[in-house]
């Protein structure tokens, strides 16, 4: 099979808009992984699937990742004149690194055998932007796990045939996969018909009951 | 206020059915078929209209059993997530535990021993065949052939339960492997007992299936219903006995030959009509080619340790880096997902459940049957719930 380098050449050729990074991996035996803009991941999937090289026609494996605000530490040396002497002094030159939820698909090819290329796309951000291509019009196979995808991280699949929560209830507030969500105190309070059963019956009582106050018995 | 408003919904609708210009021409029945329904293999519902008796929609519904088994995973250690895989496919330990094993073997550049490799892959192919049985016994049982076939094949699974049992302590939840090798070695006479019931297996199954292959109502029930083609299987990301049954000849332990399947021989059975028929014929199949595996495991295992000496378990901080691992379980292709930051736990914890990728399509296989196939196709489908919903 091509090396990333190969498949990230011959990418740019086919698809001049796309935006390609390869991402290296720290673990030896693990693959290393392509990293696509968001724009463009529709035409690079199908890029994939369709070239006669590479027929990535089996998407095994959907997922997502949530990657958090995080500051990263940095030393550098620096060039300072101290006590009219020049010199090399180390500062710490912190940078926040913007979070964003990241979606991972492995593809394999069912007809040559071979794979996985990782193909990963990217959010803007984890608030607002978190709009990506659906890939389910090129591979069927990723329709549920985008759709759990969506439930559990909140990554909203523009062309998603049938975009619903799946695993969690369809009136669930939050994205439980995400690394700062907190659980709620009562997490098993779910809105149940008794509840508006118990509200229909308010009505019936336009004063609120209180507890009957007993009269203080005077000796 | 009208207290039956509040009533929970119906577990039926009747609504109007509707020609093309929007003028009704009769009617349409929504149910909903699940979750506490025997035949749903567990907590599973399906929304389902029928205009007759003749499905025109359905949509699986899941999630009744769901845990965050992920979210888990990422709060415990590496070791502490073993005995957990073990409830995912609960009709499976055993392979649930090499996958995840194997793949954090790939993480952390870990050797296993030879013996470990031999017992692993009996462990597995003893999986492989209890679960086909029971399969086939529940497959039968839905088609309305109750109890007495279904008993059948849990007299078989459980003579292979009991040797589970007696090596790793449980029945079903054996949690029996963790990176590095196997918990704990087995001795001659389980060797010489296991080598025992694989020579009767096949005794068995010639019986099951006098019993089943020309049975007319299995025939009538099976054959032609729900086929599916190569483009749409492989399209639709199935994988095990679903994906051959439809002829495409794709199976990881020949394309990865994880662990040591290279060494055996043996062959992928492939059918042609993607059927229901074809898919239980898959399964009678494999079981055939598994108990080949199992006599050339069985013949070859050598002696010597079943853990590798430097693997360690309990503090294991395997190095940052991420990780894809797959292996061909009796529902389909299993895989874990593991991101590793350096620190104790993983990072990312992803399970790739083969039951729950291949009910993606369970809509388009049921379309234009009759309702009282919707139950046949989803046994042949093969779903645990304990793996669809995590």
């Amino acid at each position: 099979m091509e090396t990333p380098e190969q498949i990230k050449a011959r990418l740019e050729a086919a698809a001049p808009s796309a935006k390609v990074e390869i991402l290296a991996n720290e673990c030896a035996a693990g693959e290393r992984s392509l990293l696509v803009d968001a724009a463009s991941g529709f035409a690079v999937s199908k890029f994939l699937r369709d070239d006669a090289q590479l027929k990535l026609d089996y998407c095994s494996n959907v997922t997502g990742v949530d990657w958090p605000d995080k500051d990263l530490t940095e030393k550098i040396k620096v060039k300072q004149v101290v006590d009219g002497v020049e010199k090399e002094v180390e500062e710490v030159k912190k940078t926040l690194r913007p979070g964003y939820l990241e979606v991972v698909y492995h593809l394999y090819s069912m007809e040559l055998k071979h794979g996985p290329i990782v193909l990963r796309l990217r959010t803007a951000n984890r608030t607002d932007q978190t709009h990506l291509p659906s890939l389910t019009p090129v591979w069927r196979g990723a329709e549920f796990q985008e759709r759990e995808i969506y439930d559990l991280y909140g990554v909203i699949f523009d062309g998603h045939p049938d975009l619903r929560r799946i695993l969690m209830w369809d009136e669930f507030v939050g994205f439980p996969m995400r690394r700062d969500y907190v659980e709620p105190d009562d997490f098993e309070y779910e809105p149940t018909p008794h509840d508006e059963v118990l509200d229909a019956a308010k009505k019936h009582y336009p004063v609120e009951v209180k507890a009957e106050v007993k009269p203080e018995v005077k000796a | 206020m009208n207290a039956f408003a509040a009533m929970p919904p119906k577990s039926f609708e009747v609504k109007p059915k509707l020609d093309e210009s929007g003028s009704s021409i009769g009617e349409l029945l929504e149910i909903s078929m699940g979750p506490h329904h025997p035949s749903t293999h567990g907590v599973f519902r399906m929304d389902v209209v029928l205009d007759g008796e003749k499905v025109v929609k359905l949509k699986p519904v899941c999630g009744y059993l769901h845990r965050n088994h992920e979210k888990i995973g990422e709060n415990i250690s590496y070791l502490a997530s073993m005995p957990y895989t073990d409830r995912l496919d609960y009709f499976c330990s055993m392979t649930n535990n090499w996958a995840y094993a194997l793949t954090i073997e790939k993480l952390a550049g870990l050797a296993v021993p030879e013996r470990a490799e031999y017992i692993r892959v009996i462990m597995a192919e003893l999986t492989r065949l209890q679960n086909h049985t029971s399969l086939i016994g529940f497959f039968v049982h839905d088609m309305g052939a109750l109890g007495t076939p279904l008993m059948y094949a849990f007299r078989e699974r459980e003579k292979i339960l009991d040797l589970f049992e007696e090596v790793s302590g449980a029945r079903m939840m054996c949690n029996y492997m963790r990176f590095g090798g196997v918990r704990v070695d087995v001795n001659d006479e389980w060797l010489a007992r296991t080598k025992q019931l694989v020579a009767n297996y096949g005794r068995f199954l010639d019986e099951f299936e006098t019993f089943l292959n020309q049975n007319e109502i299995l025939l009538a029930r099976t054959q032609g219903v729900s086929p599916l083609t190569k483009e749409q299987a492989v399209n639709a990301s199935l994988t095990g006995p679903l994906l051959r049954a439809a002829g495409v000849n794709y199976d990881v332990r020949k394309v990865d030959k994880y662990g040591i399947y290279s060494r055996f021989d043996f062959k992928v059975p492939l059918g042609e009509h993607g059927d229901l028929y074809d898919r239980y014929m898959m399964r009678v199949l494999e079981m055939r080619e598994s108990i080949k595996i199992l006599n050339q495991a069985l013949r070859d295992i050598p002696g010597g340790p079943v853990m590798d000496p430097k693997a360690k378990l309990r503090g294991f901080r395997p190095k940052p880096g991420e990780v894809y691992g797959r292996i061909e379980s009796p529902k389909g292709e299993l895989g874990f997902y593991i991101i590793s930051d350096g620190g104790p736990n993983p990072y990312r914890y992803r399970v790739r459940p083969p039951s729950f990728i291949n009910i993606t399509i369970l809509e388009d296989m049921c379309l234009g049957h009759r309702v009282a196939d919707v139950i046949v196709i989803l046994g042949s489908v093969d779903i645990v719930l304990g793996e669809v919903d995590r």
